[in-house]
């Protein structure tokens, strides 16, 4: 199996320092999400990768080949390393049009080879009619497809994805993010995604590795990390401390019911709807109450009983158990009211709407 | 009018800029993107002509051109007997008062370009001089030719060094300027008059030029 092997150390002369080590396969689709707030060194990461930096130590490899060895001081330029980045905000050529743009890393096809392989992309990427225009004529969305197509033409061996929807406006960002997905998983391309959206790392990606000032805090995958961050430092970046596995039953009105565990939820239907899902519930959503909920506009009333307590800054973190493990915080006042101890009963309250399903 | 300094002048003016393209956009383009710590020293000297007396130049170009200089004995080596007094002598004293009028625009031109759509035709696989003439160049030729005007317009009224260099050879180093400065001295007050005034009219219709092409430019 074709793998790239990664493990560099990129240091600054401010003192700075970002260390990092992961390894994926790229004979298929792959995405391994660096994930982290601005200035966690995810970004440096993805430039080292694709030869725009130098690592100061360790070494890069995909498959057989070597792009940076520090032992031996080897460094491959970024032209020969056969790969694709999108930037974060696209650095598309301005003075060239769209179809020029796509065909700029094709120079080494002749004539007719590359206008098909510029409508190739135009049609997958649905920018038919767009070729003749300036960049400065698009859409924000469609500047980002354009700079997804470009990087796409040259058929590279790996994808490097620098917060590629990050400049988009929340509607945009939701369609394209689906489609992202389905696109690079058709063409089978691996890909290194940087992100500090939750979101957009549970859709596209299989392993992440999540970054502060630095370091990695944890690494593994996504569902993991995500479900069972490994300190609270994680839990914090993260920000989703419920992660499940769920099956959806059926959809009516733009609501889903999915089965998750032995509970059933309701949740806002996704556009295209995977039957296999993964539910995701951020721990401030959840409500608690010592007593069955009388009427209330949430959907999801669950009992359980608590699992665990620790307490998580001026929060408390309650681990429940309402037919899947389910994550609440709480003040420290609601801890005491409820009488909130490990094993006592408590229902659990979530709107529809905080309940987020990715597909899986 | 001195028709055959009007000659010379147009002569020196087109070999000056040409001098200049060739080794300003190298030159620029490396100050616009090293990390050499002794850059600053080389913009330096680059743009002392600027502030130093054009005789000050011309005085060191004479001595060093000289039989005793460095670049002379070099000279003399290639086969060249001299270059004070000549044509090519003007030229390259032209060209060392000129460097910071091209050179300036060019860095400033090129440091406008987007360093990220270097990167981008790089990771595209596009070696390093292909993207220089598909990429940077297409976006800074607006500074570009402001460059080369200002080094074509300024080196049209060259007086200092051309002298200091060239002496006064009528169809070899004569130009305009200097054929101003003889009719003045002679008292030929209408005589130089109309050349000033030739001088003066080509180099606003030359910056007018260029700053109309500006605009459009920038508008689209």
């Amino acid at each position: 199996m074709t793998r790239l092997e990664v493990d560099i150390v990129r240091r600054y002369r401010t003192g700075f320092a970002v260390a990092a080590a992961w390894s994926q396969p790229v004979d298929r689709f792959s995405v391994t999400v660096l994930f982290g707030a601005s200035g966690s060194g995810k970004t440096t990461l993805l430039r080292c990768l694709a030869g725009l930096e130098r690592p100061d130590a360790g070494y890069i490899r995909l498959g057989g080949e070597t792009w940076y060895d520090a032992a031996t001081g080897y460094h491959l330029p970024p032209q020969r390393r056969g790969i694709g980045f999108v930037f974060q905000d696209y650095a598309l050529f301005p003075h060239q049009t769209v179809a020029q743009n796509i065909a700029f890393g094709l120079g080494h096809l002749s004539k007719a080879e590359r206008q098909r392989r510029v409508e190739e992309l135009l049609a997958l990427l649905e920018l038919e009619g767009l070729a003749d225009r300036y960049p400065a004529q698009l859409s924000g969305g469609q500047q980002q497809r354009v700079a997804l197509a470009r990087a796409l033409a040259p058929r590279p061996r790996l994808l490097l994805l620098d917060e590629p929807l990050s400049a988009l406006d929340g509607p945009t960002r939701e369609v394209l993010r689906r489609k992202l997905r389905r696109w690079l998983a058709t063409l089978g391309i691996p890909a290194v995604l940087v992100t500090h959206d939750w979101l957009e790392a549970s859709t596209l990606g299989e392993q992440v590795i999540v970054l502060e000032a630095g370091h990695v805090l944890q690494q593994g995958p996504i569902e993991e990390v995500f479900s069972r961050p490994a300190t609270t430092q994680v839990a914090n970046i993260v920000g989703m401390e419920t992660v499940v596995p769920g099956e959806v039953l059926h959809v009516a009105g733009g609501l889903a019911q999915v089965a998750v565990g032995s509970a059933k939820l309701m949740a806002l239907a996704p556009e295209a709807v995977n039957s296999r899902v993964y539910v995701c519930i951020r721990a401030e959503e959840v409500t608690l109450l010592a007593a069955p909920p009388e009427a209330t506009s949430a959907r999801n009333r669950l009992q359980g009983h608590v699992v665990a307590i620790e307490s998580e800054g001026a929060l408390v973190r309650v681990a429940l158990d309402v037919g899947f493990p389910l994550v609440a915080l709480v003040t420290p006042h609601a801890r005491e009211e409820l009488r909130l101890e490990v094993g006592c009963t408590v229902w659990a309250v979530v709107k529809a709407t905080a309940v987020h399903l990715v597909p899986r | 009018m001195d028709w055959m300094a009007a000659g010379v002048t147009l002569r020196l003016a087109a070999w000056t800029t040409g001098v200049l393209l060739v080794i300003g956009l190298p030159l620029a383009y490396w100050l616009a993107t090293t990390r050499f710590p002794g850059r600053g020293v080389i913009e330096a000297l680059v743009t002392l002509p600027l502030v130093l007396p054009p005789t000050v130049v011309g005085f060191y170009l004479l001595v060093a051109t000289g039989p005793e200089g460095l670049l002379g004995r070099f000279l003399s080596l290639m086969g060249v007997d001299r270059l004070a007094f000549t044509f090519p002598g003007i030229v390259l004293g032209s060209v060392v008062f000129n460097l910071p009028f091209a050179v300036r625009p060019f860095t400033a031109a090129f440091e406008s370009v987007d360093r990220r759509l270097v990167e981008a035709a790089w990771c595209l696989g596009v070696p390093r001089w292909r993207t220089f003439w598909k990429v940077v160049l297409p976006l800074s030729w607006p500074g570009i030719l402001t460059g080369i005007v200002l080094s074509f317009a300024h080196s049209l009224g060259e007086f200092g060094v051309v002298l200091m260099v060239g002496g006064n050879i009528p169809g070899v180093t004569r130009t305009l300027s200097i054929a101003i400065y003889d009719e003045v001295q002679a008292l030929n007050y209408a005589a130089a008059d109309r050349m000033a005034l030739a001088l003066v009219g080509f180099a606003l219709a030359v910056l007018s030029l260029t700053y109309l092409l500006q605009r459009k430019v920038v508008r689209r």
